[in-house]
């Protein structure tokens, strides 16, 4: 299934049936990072690397490389602020979680 | 060969569905459609089906377990009535949106309130807007029939849409009567195998169902729904002539009882047809030119072949037995009167409420309404479109 016959310039008869989508890991391609004004951020100095951070994060907007986390993909956080709770090295700061 | 039998309504189609042998039955009990996942689940503890049964814990779970089901892939199926599919509102969208062929019995039972266990057509009335077929039964042969039919037409690639198998509440489902039976092996072999083109637990391909549609998703999909909705007719009509070659015996969208004929006519759902014929017979033999139209398929409406088969009457009178409480009468009154306005027909048409929480209505008070509609014509007009029949005053 080619996903990008898929849009909003295309006709009714060109969609999926109930609008089904015969792919997997499509949120990739939606930026829902747009959506909030406020972002949390990553102090790399004081993260202990326990990686609690990441499995908590709903959008899995925390990559990990090298068994080691890297900055936020701000393209898929929506900024919740779960991650600034799982964090015990204050090393994630967000205006408005504590 | 057929096995003749006796049997409830409820009973019948718990047959269908044993023969049918789905992969899972979610259900949850309400009066009167308990019986069917009662007897269901017998045949479960027996050995005599392949089906997952889940006791849900209630009819909105019942209607959620039947999509999850659905979209993995198995054909799922439920029952229930009134207060029961009412609970199921939300998910009734949910799975006809998502094109989840699900084959649903319902026994029609008047909804609460004031709170009533008896028949009317309320519950499957109100759901007329949810995207699911809808198909009834005057008796419990055409309950049996119509869920053996119930997948070939929801299944086909064309439609995908979930589809009720509606019966009248005690009248039909509680009432024992002659019927005759298929064998096993030809409704397995009528029905076939399920297999879904797109589904879950199929590990060729990831998918997803039911995805958030913004608005410039959202129209299109409702089209998309009406278009598989518009292709349910002619299906229904192939799948019915399939059903002749294995049963003897032949549906169509509705029925028309001595109707080709006639001067002034019934529209009518459900049981009280089986009583409108014994008035129709009593009548002819008096001379007058009494014809009934009996509804099949609700959803989609077949409102142009309805509209041609009542092309010739002087007067119809069109039989609700539901309150849509909008002060011009019910909903088979208002689709009906539409399908005559479009075909331009010059039939005066009248609205009767009737049935409602189960009252009797009988061959009498049917032979007064066509005498009334005998006035009308005479009159040349119809005065008051919305009446009630039965009701004390």
């Amino acid at each position: 299934m080619d996903l990008h016959k898929i849009s909003e310039t295309c006709g009714w008869q060109d969609l999926t049936e109930g609008m089904q989508i015969y792919q997997g890991g499509t949120s990739a391609q939606f930026p829902t990072g747009e959506w909030t004004a406020v972002k949390p951020e990553f102090i790399e100095a004081d993260c202990t690397q326990c990686l609690l951070c990441v499995p908590v994060c709903p959008d899995s907007a925390i990559p990990v490389k090298d068994k080691k986390r890297g900055d936020f993909d701000y393209k898929h956080c929506k900024g919740c602020g779960i991650c600034v709770n799982a964090c015990h090295a204050g090393a994630i700061k967000m205006e408005g979680v504590k | 060969m057929g096995k003749r039998d006796r049997l409830s309504g409820n009973e019948a189609v718990a047959i269908a569905m044993r023969q049918i042998n789905p992969d899972v039955m979610p259900a949850f009990p309400i009066t009167p459609s308990t019986e069917i996942p009662q007897y269901f689940s017998s045949f479960v503890a027996n050995g005599q089906v392949d089906t997952e049964f889940i006791p849900v814990e209630s009819e909105h779970s019942a209607m959620s377990a039947a999509i999850g089901a659905e979209a993995a892939g198995a054909r799922t199926l439920t029952a229930t009535s009134s207060c029961g599919m009412a609970l199921m509102w939300e998910e009734l969208y949910v799975a006809a949106s998502n094109r989840l062929p699900i084959a649903m019995a319902l026994v029609n039972r008047a909804l609460s309130g004031p709170i009533n266990i008896n028949c009317d057509h309320s519950d499957s009335m109100g759901a007329r807007d949810a995207g699911w077929i809808q198909i009834y039964a005057e008796n419990n042969q055409e309950a049996y029939d119509n869920f053996i039919q119930a997948y070939p037409i929801a299944e086909n690639a064309k439609v995908r849409l979930p589809i009720m198998i509606c019966q009248d509440g005690f009248i039909t489902s509680h009432a024992v009567e002659n019927i005759e039976l298929l064998d096993d092996g030809d409704v397995r072999a009528f029905v076939g195998d399920y297999n879904p083109q797109h589904y879950l637990l199929n590990k060729q391909e990831t998918m997803a169902v039911g995805p958030y549609a913004v608005s410039s998703y959202y129209m299109e999909a409702k089209k998309q729904h009406a278009n598989a909705m518009a292709e349910v007719k002619q299906v229904a009509l192939d799948v019915a002539k399939e059903f002749a070659k294995i049963s003897g015996r032949e549906y169509g969208l509705f029925e028309e009882y001595r109707l080709d004929d006639a001067d002034f006519a019934l529209v009518i759902i459900g049981s009280a047809a089986g009583t409108a014929k014994d008035a129709v017979d009593a009548l002819r033999e008096k001379g007058v030119k009494a014809g009934l139209l009996k509804i099949r398929l609700f959803r989609p409406f077949p409102a142009e072949e309805i509209a041609q088969a009542l092309a010739h009457v002087k007067a119809v009178a069109i039989m609700d037995r539901a309150e849509s409480l909008s002060s011009q009468g019910g909903p088979l009154g208002a689709e009906v009167m539409a399908a005559l306005y479009r075909a331009r027909s010059q039939a005066l048409a009248v609205n009767y409420i009737y049935g409602l929480g189960g009252r009797d209505v009988r061959v009498d008070q049917i032979e007064d309404v066509f005498g009334q509609l005998e006035k009308d014509a005479a009159a040349g007009q119809i005065a008051d479109a919305y009446r009630y029949l039965g009701l004390r005053a």
